[in-house]
């Protein structure tokens, strides 16, 4: 991956459990340990459970700083938004990293930061897909995905993030089979296919271009 | 593309539902089981099915209980509070003999309580949480996989008894995600020659009601609903064993805690402690088989629970009292860790009175 051609905000869209939160970590890590400054900001109004600040601890160590919910983790189910992401899009001061609610519903949030990020006019609106989640099986379901969002959304996409993986069933040849579909999304949407992510210890069979190592969080069970 | 997808536990259960011939979902929206009614509504509409948001739990389990009794497959789903508001109509449904999935996503309780997951309502579940003498079927799944093949399975085993069936899950299993391979699509056909469905002037009307005015009859019903539980409980059991050959310990637990204890038994082997699992799928009936069978040969069990020791109750039946049962719990929406269960092996294999 490019870090040159890394836009200041970064935005992660895309249906329910296609994996935006774990990209948005892994990719605000990426950031910050080419040392650029970085805030993850996590907007996700819609799922209260498996969140970005689930991994609060480990971004701080490694000098990332996240804006969560003030409720985030509680029992408190209320979607509410943080004042400190106007200062992330007003500010311009350091690296954007936003982890955005599934579907629409989730793109919602985003409305009224929008103005910000489109004038600043420096920013990367990826949609995030796994071919293998049930109602994104097809190029044609994800676009219409995509065709929802950005129908509530004011920020234009400007790329795709192919996510593909079946957990910890994933294998190579499991992410390789769903490039095809990609690349008709992007025909599609007329949108570039940005990278394609994959767990870290499939990495090494990836030798083209455009791969993006991912770390998944521990499971205990 | 392969067969296996990835998908949310909450996700599988509808999808499951679907393909086991159910075209009828009402519910109303409560964390952590929405993904199920959100998916519920994109898909219905597009299989000619009925998503249904209700004006509330109440109103959704009476839906339900009007589709039951004209012998369409349907379904309900919330989480605990939500469960609670629906007891009248289970019970209703209950005394009607007749079929329907309600899908309980535990949460943390009593009351509120919160939104991480619990199982705290197994009392509510196993042991009637309306009024009257019944039963549901109550399966617990432990994986997204059975999240999807016990909704296939509770379907067929409310049609084939008349006996409402409850999925019993909890949040995380609800919301993680992991491979799925979905069931085929099948909807193993029961006749139903008891439902409301038009006369067309050929057959006696059919009444569906769980209101008798004559006691002797509702004594007759109760009996008869009770030979039927009695042929579930010789039938249907299910329950899986994890290493009990040898074990001294044997852990009991259902759903996200029997994902701990695994690895906490595979964590005393290591340590040369003989532990085992036995893991109940059905929690009504529960397995008391094997767990009589196996209480001479153990030290004592240990009881690993979301809740404040609900099942433990039921395992202390099964055995007769013979062996001492230890609790390991967590409660509020908090899960045991693989180390605290192995704590509590280890006490229990150390000789607890």
């Amino acid at each position: 991956m490019n870090i040159e051609k890394a836009k200041r905000v970064t935005l992660f869209c895309g249906h329910y459990g296609s994996g935006k939160t774990n990209l948005a970590v892994n990719y605000a890590m990426f950031l910050r340990r080419q040392g650029r400054p970085v805030a993850l900001a996590d907007i996700d109004i819609v799922n209260p459970y498996f969140r970005s600040k689930d991994s609060e601890l480990e971004l701080r160590a490694a000098g990332v700083d996240v804006i969560s919910l003030p409720f985030a983790n509680s029992n408190v189910d209320l979607p509410s938004l943080p004042s400190e992401v106007y200062g992330l899009v007003e500010k311009r001061d350091r690296m954007a990293v936003m982890d955005i609610g599934g579907d629409d519903r989730g793109a919602y949030a985003l409305g009224r930061f929008a103005p910000y990020i489109v004038r600043e006019n420096d920013f990367e609106m990826l949609f995030v897909v796994n071919f293998y989640r049930p109602l994104t099986r097809t190029a044609e379901e994800a676009f219409e995905v995509m065709r929802e969002i950005d129908a509530v959304c004011e920020v234009p996409f400007t790329g795709i993030v192919n996510n593909s993986n079946l957990g910890e069933l994933t294998d190579e040849d499991c992410v390789r089979r769903t490039f095809k579909e990609a690349q008709k999304l992007s025909r599609l949407a007329d949108k570039p296919v940005r990278f394609t992510s994959v767990e870290e210890r499939l990495a090494g069979s990836f030798p083209e271009d455009g791969i993006f190592p991912i770390r998944l969080q521990k499971k205990l069970f | 593309m392969s067969e296996k997808v990835l998908m949310k536990g909450n996700e599988a259960i509808a999808e499951a539902a679907i393909r086991a011939g159910c075209r009828h979902y009402f519910g109303y929206p409560i964390t952590p089981q929405t993904e199920l009614a959100a998916y519920m509504a994109k898909r219905m509409p597009k299989i000619d099915g009925v998503f249904l948001q209700a004006e509330s739990e109440i109103a959704a389990i009476n839906m339900v209980y009007g589709v039951s009794s004209a012998g369409l497959r349907v379904m309900t789903s919330s989480s605990s509070p939500g469960v609670s508001l629906k007891q009248e109509g289970i019970s209703y449904i209950a005394g009607s003999d007749l079929p329907a999935l309600i899908v309980n996503v535990e949460r943390g309780g009593p009351g509120l309580g919160g939104i991480q997951p619990s199982q705290s309502d197994y009392y509510q579940a196993t042991k009637g949480g309306g009024h009257g003498d019944y039963h549901l079927i109550v399966l617990t799944p432990a994986s997204v996989q059975e999240m999807a093949d016990l909704t296939a399975l509770a379907f067929d085993l409310s049609d084939k008894y008349r006996v409402p069936a409850m999925l019993l899950a909890d949040g995380t299993i609800g919301q993680m995600m992991e491979p799925v391979e979905l069931p085929e699509e099948s909807c193993s056909k029961v006749e139903k020659p008891w439902a409301v469905t038009g006369t067309k002037m050929q057959r006696k009307h059919n009444i569906v009601n769980s209101l008798y005015l004559v006691p002797e009859e509702l004594e007759r019903t109760n009996m008869e609903r009770f030979e039927r539980y009695a042929e579930i409980e010789k039938n249907e059991v299910r329950y899986e064993e994890f290493m009990t050959e040898d074990a001294d310990v044997c852990v009991v637990a259902f759903g996200i805690a029997a994902r701990v204890s695994k690895n906490a038994v595979v964590a005393a082997r290591k340590e040369g402690i003989k532990a085992g699992l036995i893991r109940p799928i059905t929690v009504w009936p529960f397995p008391k088989q094997p767990v009589a069978d196996i209480a001479p040969r153990v030290k004592g069990f240990v009881s690993v629970e979301l809740s404040m020791g609900q099942m433990i109750d039921d395992i202390r039946l099964a055995c007769g009292c013979s062996k001492p049962v230890s609790l390991c719990n967590r409660v509020g929406g908090m899960i045991p860790t693989p180390d605290e269960v192995l704590d509590a092996i280890r006490k229990m294999n150390g000789g607890l009175a």
